[in-house]
């Protein structure tokens, strides 16, 4: 007993000292992750409390502490509030030493931090906000952008229903600087396909019903209705375009921007047939459905997003530069590392990271089953087609990014 | 309209300027000296930003007797119209404040001529929709920026010498705007034109037979009080560099009734520490989630059912004296 | 052909059927909040919470009980109802005596905390819950499809609200209602028994904004916040009808449930403002609504 007990207090002194040593090495002695997300509005689900549980397991795989890389997370509500957000990732680099911010949906909170975290030179992983301008004119060394964005919602979508012989469109789009870049970005692959815009509708932000909209879209006859909206406007405009019998009608819905939870949320009586490009599904292969199991078990069965694979994949890929490093003291050369070297991690596979701060990766073309095919609970999804990586993503020098045009 | 009892906000202010209220405010004044080197600035601005805020609608529910559910139109317009004016106009801040301040004022002038048409529960609903109207003009027009807001305002150089970048010379330039408006309002409480709104409160008709045009002074309190709300709105923007549409919601109109209820209706420190309370609050639970909206809901039951003086009210009972 | 400033006539029919459809909210919604303030002078800020609450419990029969809609229709409402007696009995009572607007401060508060336990529990991404079988589909009028459930909407709101006034001005217990109304030491003095009138009216009027969110369920997303949005248009409604006339509610609720379809045709972008702008101009014309008196 006596014997047990010294061998392990030994250890323990060892192992202390050892993390002493190679803690030194980083900003006050650990590495603390900061997830910023949206704790308690219309992302808590793709986002949330899963996208915390996402990079801590990123950590616990990383093998962080055997590795003495003392890791800390801490998280906030940005409650979509772009004031709230930047007050937070003041605060968090000011005074609590953050050392990364990870996640953040909702472009305008993503765009404010963005900002905050390259004055103060530190590091910001986007996986949950959409807009292209954080690779693009708003680009930033000090930024990477993971999973998704605007740019390839629009062209994953847009393209392949176009070649598929959805070649007339009508808009629904939420009238507010999101809807509209969306909207313009799928406008413009329809037209460059061939297709044409037969006419659009915009609809106030948040607006419970749609049936009118619905009905002048139903008068255009356009094969596909595309929705230029998000989060409760897209499920509410999938929900009653399935009672006025739209798709029965034969036109088509091509949903820009959904995901998993969203599906799940409509059931698949309404959702089925609905069309839209992700980068990341969890039964696409044996890792993802082992992350998933995981994620789900600890998240009241919510199955990961995308947005939460992203999370993972981008924490793994930092920690990986911060070890080569052996700081993480500055933001700038962790992600500069960072673009150096090629990614690779059991969800994304191999990929890298461009000049602009663009993660390139695959990018798939769903499509949500009906009822009768779907086997199991969060059964979701089937393959339509698979956009390779180097045309998934927007050609670096059309984004207009500074860091890449000198 | 108004049951007999216990009307909304009444306060009892003399038009002298008590010595208690004086040795209050040196104390006040004092405590945001020396805060700064403690506290963290930014949040310390963030409720000067709030309290000023909460002074400027409680000058409307505390004196007389208007409860606005719409403040935010006034804080949100400021906003944009200040970040605007500093961002693409290029204007130095004090100007830019200052424009913003202008619309507030104007955007004051005009609702409030409607609004003050009818009073008590009438008056918060249609206070309540006028704002809705304005969100949904800001969200809908170009140069908000919409969902993103407008961010990236640059803070400048006050009146060409005092660099706003350093955090610490924000704080004292803000703190400076706080006290300025803070000190208007004092004295605009004190004045005979207070005391007429006073009388408004307490008994309408009564005020009207001694002939005065109650809506005449009923306007100019509205338009006072949308000003000093925009100025803390053009402040707020300049200071974290951002306008959003968080601030012309009508959740905003709620917090801002939530911290002058949690302060004192009525009482002239109240808005300040309902507003530190309520921001030091907000700032511990915001890794909670949806907590943050229970606890605001739980805070005005209590202070509806039990404790409608407030903090500062209750202090003011103990002591005595009006605060 | 006849075009109405190049809008073709069938979509102007479309629009004008929908914009009925919506009105059957307002309509409720408005009545539920006009039967309140008739009695207690309160403004029921809850009452978008309560919608919700309403919706949400159509989703936890079906989902835990296994109660098809029908039954939904029924105990929702019934329960909703009675949270809304036990609120009544245990806070809004001891306002009564203070300034009105404690009630609005209230039930914001109510508001905020039912929310946001909703939202706690269930995220906010809403719950599925799909039109009963017996309503699925729907009929071509020729100028354009009506599903069949919409068209209950309807005649459910529309039967509803009919016969809330027919109750209330019409019947021996409304009379002492209105009487309540305008003097209640009097009624109390004649044996009856106020208190409880004021709660059961209170009950009475959540139970309608219940109802309406049991209608809602299958047609909106089950989700927290489903609510919130909606009731400030209803209380620009309610400002627009002028308070506490009942038919004033209703006539005022489906009125502006057209005007604001329409303007979906002609002015879409404008669709989310028209009820103020209109607010805004009633009360310039005539500063206590459309059917109030003035006070």
């Amino acid at each position: 007993m006596k014997f047990t007990r010294t061998m392990t207090l030994a250890a323990t002194v060892a192992l202390a000292i050892g993390a002493g040593q190679a803690q030194a090495q980083y900003s006050d002695g650990t590495i603390k992750i900061g997830v910023l997300t949206d704790m308690s509005s219309l992302y808590t689900d793709l986002s949330g409390a899963g996208s915390l549980l996402a990079a801590r397991l990123a950590a616990e795989d990383f093998g962080a502490a055997a590795k003495g890389m003392k890791v800390e997370f801490v998280n906030a509500d940005h409650q979509n509030k772009a004031d709230v957000g930047s007050a937070v990732a003041r605060q968090w680099y000011d005074v609590d030493k953050v050392d990364v911010i990870v996640d953040t949906p909702n472009s305008g909170v993503a765009l404010a931090v963005n900002q905050i975290t390259r004055e103060k030179n530190k590091v910001f992983l986007v996986s949950g906000a959409a807009t292209s301008d954080l690779s693009g004119k708003a680009c930033s060394p000090n930024t990477i952008h993971w999973t998704y964005d605007t740019w390839l919602l629009a062209n994953g979508t847009g393209n392949a229903i176009v070649k598929t012989g959805g070649d007339s469109w009508y808009f629904l789009t939420a009238d507010y600087a999101f809807g509209h870049a969306l909207e313009g970005d799928t406008e413009a692959v329809v037209t460059k396909n061939g297709g044409k815009v037969l006419g659009k509708v915009r609809h106030p932000l948040n607006t419970a019903d749609f049936s009118s909209f619905l009905l002048q879209a139903q008068a255009s006859k356009a094969k596909i209705i595309g929705l230029a909206n998000a989060g409760g406007d897209t499920t509410n405009s999938i929900k009653q375009a399935a009672e006025f019998g739209i798709v029965r009608g034969g036109q088509n819905l091509a949903g820009l921007l959904v995901f998993l939870t969203d599906v799940h949320a409509l059931g698949l009586q309404t959702a089925q047939g609905l069309i839209f490009t992700e980068t990341w599904y969890w039964d696409m292969n044996d890792n993802n459905r082992a992350f998933a199991k995981r994620m789900a078990a600890a998240n009241k069965g919510i199955h990961p997003t995308m947005i939460h694979a992203g999370v993972y994949s981008a924490v793994t890929h930092y920690l990986k530069a911060v070890e080569a490093l052996k700081s993480d003291a500055d933001g700038g050369a962790v992600v500069k590392k960072m673009k150096d070297t090629p990614t690779n991690d059991p969800l994304f596979g191999q990929g890298s990271i461009r000049q602009d701060g663009r993660k390139i990766h695959p990018a798939y073309l769903f499509e949500v089953k009906k009822p009768a095919e779907s086997k199991a609970p969060w059964d979701y999804y089937k393959l339509r087609a698979t956009i390779p990586a180097e045309q998934a993503f927007r050609p670096v020098n059309e984004g207009n990014c500074p860091l890449v045009r000198g | 309209m108004v049951s007999p009892g216990y009307t909304i906000g009444s306060a009892t202010t003399t038009s002298a300027t008590p010595r208690h209220q004086v040795i209050a405010f040196i104390g006040m004044a004092v405590f945001f000296l020396v805060a700064p080197f403690f506290i963290y600035p930014v949040f310390l601005m963030k409720a000067l930003c709030f309290a000023l805020f909460a002074c400027a609608f409680n000058l409307l529910i505390g004196y007389v007797g208007l409860l606005s559910f719409g403040h935010a139109m006034f804080l949100g317009s400021a906003g944009y119209i200040s970040a605007h004016a500093a961002k693409v106009w290029g204007f130095p801040p004090e100007l830019a404040i200052l424009s913003g301040t202008a619309t507030a004022a104007a955007l004051g002038l005009i609702s409030g001529a409607l609004a003050i048409r009818r009073q008590g529960i009438y008056f918060a609903m249609i206070t309540l929709a006028l704002a809705q109207m304005i969100y949904f003009f800001c969200l809908q027009a170009k140069f908000t920026g919409g969902e993103d807001g407008i961010q990236q305002v640059p803070r400048g150089v006050l009146f060409g010498f005092i660099d706003l970048r350093n955090d610490l010379t924000m704080y004292f330039v803000v703190l400076a705007i706080f006290l300025a408006g803070f000190l208007l309002i004092f004295r605009i409480i004190h004045s005979p034109f207070g005391q007429i709104l006073k009388a408004i409160r307490e008994n309408e008709p009564r005020a009207i037979s001694l002939g005065y045009k109650t809506d005449h002074y009923k306007l100019i309190a509205f338009v006072l009080s949308a000003t000093l709300a925009g100025l803390a709105g053009s402040t707020k923007a300049i200071v974290f560099q951002l306008a959003s549409l968080t601030d012309v919601n009508w959740p905003m109109s709620g917090e801002v009734v939530l911290i002058t209820l949690l302060g004192g209706l009525g009482t002239i420190f109240g808005p300040v520490v309902g507003a530190f309370v309520l921001i030091s609050l907000e700032h511990y639970l915001a890794q909670l989630g949806a907590w943050v909206t229970i606890v605001q809901g739980i805070i005005f039951v209590i202070c509806v059912l039990t404790f409608r003086r407030g903090i500062v009210g209750e202090i003011a009972r103990l002591i005595k004296r009006p605060l | 052909m006849f075009d109405f400033l190049g809008i073709p006539p069938q979509a102007l029919f479309g629009q004008l059927l929908l914009g009925l459809i919506n009105g059957s909210f307002y309509a409720m919604l408005s009545l539920g909040l006009a039967v309140i303030f008739g009695l207690l002078n309160i403004i029921n800020f809850t009452h978008g919470a309560q919608y919700m609450m309403g919706a949400f419990g159509a989703y936890f029969l079906l989902q835990y009980l296994g109660l098809s809609y029908w039954w939904a229709l029924v105990i929702s409402p019934l329960v909703v109802g009675l949270t809304g007696v036990i609120v009544e009995r245990l806070m809004l009572k001891h306002l009564y005596k203070l300034d009105h607007l404690y009630g609005l401060l209230l039930t914001f508060g109510l508001a905020l905390i039912t929310e946001g336990l909703f939202r706690n529990e269930f995220g906010s991404s809403g719950q599925p819950y799909r039109i009963p079988e017996q309503l699925l589909g729907g009929n071509n009028l020729g100028f354009m499809f009506l599903p069949n459930y919409r068209a209950w909407v309807v005649v459910a709101s529309l039967t509803v609200c009919l016969a809330t006034w027919y109750v209330i001005e019409r019947t021996k217990l409304g009379s002492y209602l209105r009487a309540a109304t305008e003097n209640p030491t009097l009624v109390q003095a004649f044996g009856i028994n106020v208190p409880r009138m004021i709660t059961l009216t209170y009950g009475f009027g959540v139970a309608l904004a219940g109802f309406a969110g049991v209608l809602a369920a299958p047609i909106y997303q089950v989700a927290p916040q489903m609510g919130s949005n909606l009731i400030i248009v209803v209380f620009a409604v309610v400002v627009i009808g002028g308070m506490g006339s009942i038919m004033g509610s209703i006539l005022t609720g489906f009125g502006l449930g057209v005007i604001e379809g329409l303007t979906k045709v002609f002015y879409p972008e404008a669709s989310n403002t028209v009820i103020f702008v209109i607010m805004a101009l009633v009360l310039l014309v005539k500063p206590a609504g459309l059917f109030g008196r003035t006070t």
